[in-house]
C-alpha cells in the first residue's frame, strides 16, 4: 500500500508513452511515427531539463548543448570508430554527463539569472569550438556512410528501430525524473529551489547535490541527441545547438508544470502539437517561434506554476495520482 | 564538564565596520546561553559566524574537539548543529511534514526518508504543529513558521541548537508557550543559545549570558549580574552620566 502510494506518480506518465509507442504500430503509418517520435523526443528532454529546472531551481537556457554534444560524440564513434547504435548512444549520454559535470563544478555556483545567462553562453561556445574542430567535421559537421544502417536492417528499418530507442528513451527520462522527485536526493534538490541558504543550513551539500542534478538531467538529452542523428543521418553545428530549441523545451516544462513528473510530458504533448499546426498554417508558418515566446509570457504571468501545478492547487486529491 | 562549543578570539568585519571583535568564550554541555545587545550589536553575525555562513577573518571556532573555522554551514549541519533564523526560512511549497524531513534527512544523523517522516511527525507534535502536517509551509501564520523552523532544527537531533529570536513577533500567550518548548528542548540535553530580546524570557531560562555592544563582549555572566551591570545599562540606555547632566542642564 505504501509503495502504491509513493509510486503512484509514475503511473499516468507510462501510459502517455505507452500510448505513444502504439499508435504508429497500431495505425501503420510511418507519418504517425515520425510525429509519435518528434513527441517522444520532447518528452525525453523536457523531462530530463525538469530534473534542473523544475526540482532544483535553477533556469538553464542552453540545455540544448548537451543534445548537440551527445549527438556529435556518438556520431563521430559510430563513423569513425565503428561502434553500434547502442554503445555509442550510451557513450554520447555518459560524455554530455561529464560536459555537466565539468560545466556544473563551475557555473552551478552562479544563482538565478547569472546562471542562466551563463548557459546560453555556453552553448554558443560550443557552436563556435565544434564549427573550428576539425576532428568533428567542423562547419560541415559528420554525415553518416549509408553502410551504417546495414546492421539494423537497412535504412527503413533502422528508422522504425530508431522509434522503439526513442520510445525507450523517453521513458528512461520519465523513470529517471520519479525517481529523483521521490527520493531523499530529491528532497534537497526541492529544498534547494525552495531556499537554498535553508538548504544549506539544513545540511543539504548543496555545490554537489547541484552538480548531481545537472548531470541526471544532461545524460539523456545526450542519447537522444546521438538518436537523432543517427536517424537524420549527418549532424552540423546549427543542428545541434540552436539556441532556440533550449527556449522551446523551456516553454514545455513551463507550460505542462515545472516541478512534476507529468507536467513536462503533458506540456511536450502540448506544444508539440501547437507546433505541428503552427508550421503548416499558413499565416503563423514564419511567425512560429514568436508564438512560443508570447506563451511563455503568458504561462509566467498567469500560471506560473504550469496546467499540473495549477491543477494540484485547484484540487488538492489530485495531488498523488499528478506527482 | 564538557566543552561543545568554544570561541577563540573569533573577529569578522564587513568593509569598514567591525562585526566581531575577538570573541572568545566556552559553552558547556546543557547550557543555555543567552545572547544580548542593542540592535546590531552583532548577534546574529556571530550566529552566522559560529555555524559557517561567514567565515571569520581571524581566530577559532571548536566543536566536539573539532576545528570547524571556516567549514560551510551544511558541514557544520552535519556534524551536529542546527539553527532556526530571525527572517523564517520555510521551503513554502513544500509540505510542513517535508520541511521538517529535509532537517532529519540531512542532519548529523543523515535518516532516509522512512525514518525521516517518522522523525517530522514526532518533533512536529512537540513543537505543536501536528493539525497541520500536510499544509504547505507557505500557509502558516508567522508563529507557526517559527515552530516550523524550530521543528526543522530539531528533526536533525542536534548537539547545539542556534535559535535566532524565537520570540520575536508572538503574544503573550504564544511567548509563554514558546519557553516552555525551549526548556522541554533543554531537558533533552541539547545545548542552546539563544539571541533574544524579550527580557522575561531570557532572565529566566538561560544559564548563563552574554552581552554584545558594537561587536564586543561587553559583560558575561548569570541573570543577577548581568541585570546589575553597569555595563549593560549603558549600553541598553546610554551613558547614564551624560543623562544625569543633560537632566542638570536642563534645570
Amino acid at each position: 500500500m505504501k509503495i502504491w502510494h509513493r509510486h503512484s506518480g509514475i503511473i499516468l506518465p507510462v501510459l502517455v508513452i505507452a500510448a505513444l509507442t502504439l499508435w504508429p504500430v497500431i495505425t501503420g503509418k510511418a507519418s504517425n511515427r515520425e510525429s509519435a517520435f518528434t513527441i517522444l523526443k520532447a518528452i525525453a528532454l523536457a523531462s530530463s531539463l525538469n530534473i534542473l529546472l523544475g526540482y532544483t531551481g535553477y533556469v538553464s537556457f542552453g540545455h540544448i548543448v548537451f543534445y548537440g554534444f551527445g549527438g556529435y560524440v556518438g556520431l563521430f564513434l559510430l563513423t569513425e570508430n565503428e561502434w553500434s547504435l547502442w554503445t555509442a548512444m550510451l557513450a554520447g549520454g555518459l560524455a554530455s554527463g561529464m560536459l555537466a559535470f565539468l560545466l556544473g563544478t563551475a557555473i552551478l555556483r552562479l544563482r538565478g539569472a547569472y546562471f542562466a545567462l551563463a548557459t546560453i553562453g555556453i552553448n554558443e561556445a560550443m557552436k563556435a569550438f565544434i564549427n573550428n574542430f576539425d576532428l568533428f567535421g567542423g562547419p560541415t559537421g559528420i554525415t553518416l556512410n549509408f553502410s551504417v544502417y546495414k546492421p539494423y536492417g537497412g535504412a527503413a528499418q533502422a528508422l522504425q528501430t530508431s522509434f522503439y530507442a526513442g520510445a525507450g528513451l523517453a521513458l528512461l527520462a520519465i523513470v529517471l525524473s520519479h525517481i529523483v522527485r521521490t527520493s531523499k536526493f530529491g528532497l534537497g534538490l526541492l529544498a534547494i529551489r525552495e531556499n537554498e541558504d535553508a538548504a544549506e543550513v539544513m545540511g543539504v551539500v548543496t555545490p554537489r547535490t547541484k552538480t548531481w542534478a545537472y548531470v541526471l538531467s544532461a545524460i539523456v538529452p545526450g542519447m537522444i541527441g546521438v538518436l537523432f542523428f543517427f536517424k537524420n543521418g549527418n549532424v552540423e553545428p546549427h543542428d545541434a545547438f540552436p539556441l532556440h530549441a533550449s527556449i522551446e523545451i523551456l516553454v514545455m516544462v513551463m507550460l505542462g508544470g515545472q516541478g512534476t513528473v507529468l507536467g513536462p510530458i503533458l506540456g511536450a504533448f502540448a506544444y508539440q502539437g501547437m507546433r505541428g499546426y503552427l508550421v503548416t498554417s499558413e499565416f503563423f508558418k514564419d511567425i512560429q517561434l514568436s508564438v512560443s515566446g508570447a506563451l511563455l509570457l503568458l504561462i509566467v504571468l498567469f500560471i506560473p506554476a504550469g496546467a499540473i501545478g495549477w491543477l494540484r492547487h485547484r484540487i488538492p486529491t489530485l495531488r498523488r495520482v499528478l506527482a | 564538564m564538557t566543552i561543545l562549543l568554544s570561541l577563540q578570539g573569533v573577529s569578522k568585519r564587513f568593509g569598514g565596520l567591525q562585526a566581531l571583535l575577538n570573541i572568545t568564550f566556552d559553552l558547556p554541555q546543557g547550557q543555555i546561553l543567552g545572547l544580548i545587545g542593542p540592535n546590531g550589536a552583532g548577534k546574529t553575525t556571530l550566529f552566522n559566524v559560529i555555524n559557517g555562513v561567514y567565515p571569520p577573518e581571524s581566530g577559532r571556532t571548536v566543536f566536539r574537539d573539532k576545528d570547524v573555522t571556516g567549514l560551510k554551514p551544511y558541514h557544520l549541519a552535519q556534524m551536529g548543529m542546527a539553527r532556526t533564523h530571525q527572517i523564517v526560512r520555510p521551503l513554502n511549497e513544500l509540505s510542513v511534514r517535508e520541511n521538517v524531513m529535509v532537517g532529519a534527512c540531512f542532519g548529523h544523523e543523515n535518516q532516509d526518508l522512512g525514518n525521516a517522516s517518522k522523525i517530522a511527525d514526532e518533533v512536529l507534535e512537540f513543537v505543536g504543529l501536528a493539525a497541520r502536517v500536510d499544509q504547505l509551509a507557505g500557509s502558516l501564520n508567522v508563529a507557526q513558521k517559527k515552530r516550523l523552523e524550530m521543528a526543522r532544527a530539531l528533526a536533525a537531533h542536534p548537539y547545539l541548537l542556534l535559535l535566532d529570536e524565537v520570540l520575536a513577533g508572538l503574544n503573550h500567550s504564544e511567548i509563554d508557550s514558546m519557553i516552555q518548548t525551549v526548556l522541554k528542548i533543554r531537558e533533552q540535553g541539547i545545548t542552546i543559545i539563544m539571541i533574544e530580546h524579550v527580557m522575561k524570557a531570557v532572565m529566566n531560562i538561560c544559564d548563563r549570558i552574554i552581552v554584545l555592544d558594537y561587536g564586543q563582549q561587553i559583560a558575561e555572566g548569570n541573570p543577577e549580574a548581568i541585570a546589575s551591570d553597569p555595563k549593560v545599562v549603558e549600553a541598553y540606555l546610554g551613558d547614564p552620566r551624560l543623562a544625569e547632566q543633560l537632566l542638570e542642564e536642563e534645570v
